[in-house]
């Protein structure tokens, strides 16, 4: 294991750093305005969800999900826009880099960006009063774990790609599905029992299973199958970026 | 030892072999030159040198490393110009250069000293905060060659480097390239310009169809394989005239082949062709030395390829 992937996280978070008011109010503005929105104005209308303000309850699903799209939208469109718009994937493989360092650069960039989303969104429900235990500080890890997972598997769709049509399907066809049955808006039990099991078969319900309850102020119960289901996406997903980056570029 | 062997160089892709066994050995300090039409192979054979792509057969050295294997240590002492530019769009000219080192682990602070040489180099002196969007043609193609030296290698590879430069942009560049050969680095170019090979390249191979047609320094290609003197006639005195002065002309010249309506005269004393045109004051002619051009169509022939 070398760090050689550090140069490729370096170079795109010098290019973050340049754009940085833009990127972060494009990755923060739509998700607190829907956790405001929905939360006050749904959550007036109803009961406490799971012993949580309806608002509580909502943060830690929204926490997961603007995580997930922070990820998702930098590991496929600012990645293909990198690998393939602009050849600086090509400029990189010139230099004693391999096509490995920059998949593990390109994930772990896509998840620290993503984990800033996440930590933020945390940072204001705690100033307001959404979440204050000290268990929330644990969020911070799993918000990173859940950036992993969709760093890596949105960076295979990147490689995998031939033009940006290519994310409109997983956009549609897995990403908005899985948001609405992972238990981000409405707790994913009262789900058809089949759902409830592709759910479960998802990176999100497990990333709201942890959040939710360290929103709440305690332990999450499984805590270490939901982190290693997380886990088990981020390596997987890894692996196979590698697989098809390899297939693209070494042919 | 050779900066640069290749030994029975192959690759495929699908059906089509782009690269059929390829031969190459480039001397340390040479300026070596690759030309062929477009699809030749060209861009496959540097982008197999440099270890990018797997090759389907043969074996490769470059700076004393066998490639692809040990590739990436290979590249640690080899700069790359690649066809198209891709230099960072998002960072300054200077911050171009100081993350493309680092890749090469070269910190911030070593390479400081040598940014405002590699600007002048560049022609881009007092521009390094200036914004790659801003940059003409010219000036990006130098960046890029500027940028391919950040880790002062042995060996650059430059794909077709005067490519789309008006001439101006491209005598600047050449005037570079002899530069680096006299500090002594070894430099591998692919060009589809006859003018820039003969200029800059000690040595040349033609490459066609995958293959390497002829190899050796411009003038032994010259004089191998084209008669030293042409003549180019054209007219517009219609098909009955250049009918007329063609079947003479054969009589007078070693080889004589029509394209369009110019006809080309190749020989060793092209005096009596031009006694033989005064009887056909309808036809315009240009007498010049023989060129690695005249070498390049002959062995690839007239036929476009796109």
């Amino acid at each position: 294991m070398t760090l050689r992937w550090c140069h490729v996280w370096r170079r795109n978070m010098l290019v973050w750093r340049k754009l940085m008011a833009a990127a972060i109010l494009s990755n923060l503005a739509d998700p607190l305005i829907m956790l405001f929105g929905l939360g006050y104005g749904l959550g007036a209308l109803l009961p406490s969800v799971e012993g949580m303000s309806y608002i509580a309850f909502f943060a830690a699903g929204q926490l997961c999900t603007a995580t997930m799209f922070t990820a998702s939208f930098e590991s496929m469109f600012s990645g293909f826009s990198r690998m393939h718009g602009q050849k600086t994937w090509d400029a990189i493989l010139y230099a004693p880099l391999v096509i490995d360092d920059i998949v593990a650069g390109e994930i772990v960039w896509a998840a620290s960006k993503a984990w800033l989303t996440g930590s933020t969104i945390l940072g204001v429900a705690v100033v307001f009063g959404l979440a204050s235990s000290p268990w929330v500080l644990l969020a911070l890890p799993a918000a990173f774990l859940v950036g992993l997972a969709f760093s890596a598997v949105g960076l295979i769709m990147c490689v995998l790609a031939r033009g940006w049509d290519f994310f409109s399907y997983y956009m549609t066809l897995v990403m908005t599905p899985m948001m609405m049955i992972s238990g981000v808006f409405f707790p994913a039990d009262q789900l058809p029992g089949p759902l409830l099991a592709v759910a479960k078969a998802l990176p999100l319900y497990h990333g709201v299973q942890i959040v939710r309850p360290l929103v709440a102020g305690g332990p999450p119960p499984d805590l270490w199958l939901h982190a290693a289901v997380l886990l088990a996406y981020a390596a997987a997903g890894y692996a196979l970026a590698i697989y098809f980056a390899r297939r693209r570029f070494s042919s | 030892m050779n900066a640069l062997s290749a030994r029975g160089l192959r690759k495929s892709y699908g059906e089509l072999e782009v690269v059929s066994g390829v031969d190459l050995a480039v001397a340390p300090g040479e300026c070596f030159g690759l030309l062929g039409p477009n699809g030749a192979g060209k861009t496959t054979t540097l982008k197999l040198c440099l270890g990018l792509i797997e090759p389907g057969g043969g074996e490769i050295e470059l700076l004393g490393e066998p490639v692809p294997r040990r590739a990436r240590e290979a590249r640690t002492n080899v700069g790359v110009v690649p066809q198209f530019d891709n230099l960072d769009p998002d960072f300054t000219v200077e911050e171009n250069l100081v993350v493309y080192g680092r890749y090469f682990g070269i910190s911030k602070e070593e390479l400081r000293p040598r940014i405002s040489a590699l600007l002048e180099f560049a022609g881009l002196s007092g521009r390094g905060d200036a914004k790659i969007t801003t940059l003409s043609g010219g000036m990006k193609r130098r960046l890029t060659l500027a940028r391919a030296l950040v880790n002062n290698p042995q060996l650059v590879f430059m794909d077709e480097p005067t490519t789309g430069l008006d001439p101006q942009a491209r005598h600047l560049i050449w005037e570079r390239l002899r530069r680096l050969t006299q500090e002594g680095k070894t430099l591998v170019l692919t060009t589809h310009f006859m003018e820039e090979a003969e200029r800059l390249c000690h040595r040349l191979a033609i490459m066609d169809r995958g293959r390497i047609i002829a190899q050796g320094t411009p003038r032994a290609l010259i004089a191998e394989h084209i008669e030293p003197q042409v003549l180019e006639v054209h007219g517009t005195g219609g098909e009955g005239w250049m009918q007329a002065w063609m079947e003479r002309a054969k009589t007078l010249a070693p080889r004589v082949e029509r394209v369009g309506d110019t006809v080309y005269c190749y020989g060793e004393h092209v005096e009596p062709l031009l006694r033989s045109l005064s009887s056909f004051p309808d036809l315009s002619y240009l007498h010049r030395p023989a060129s690695l051009e005249d070498v390049f169509l002959k062995l690839t022939g007239r036929d476009l390829r796109d």
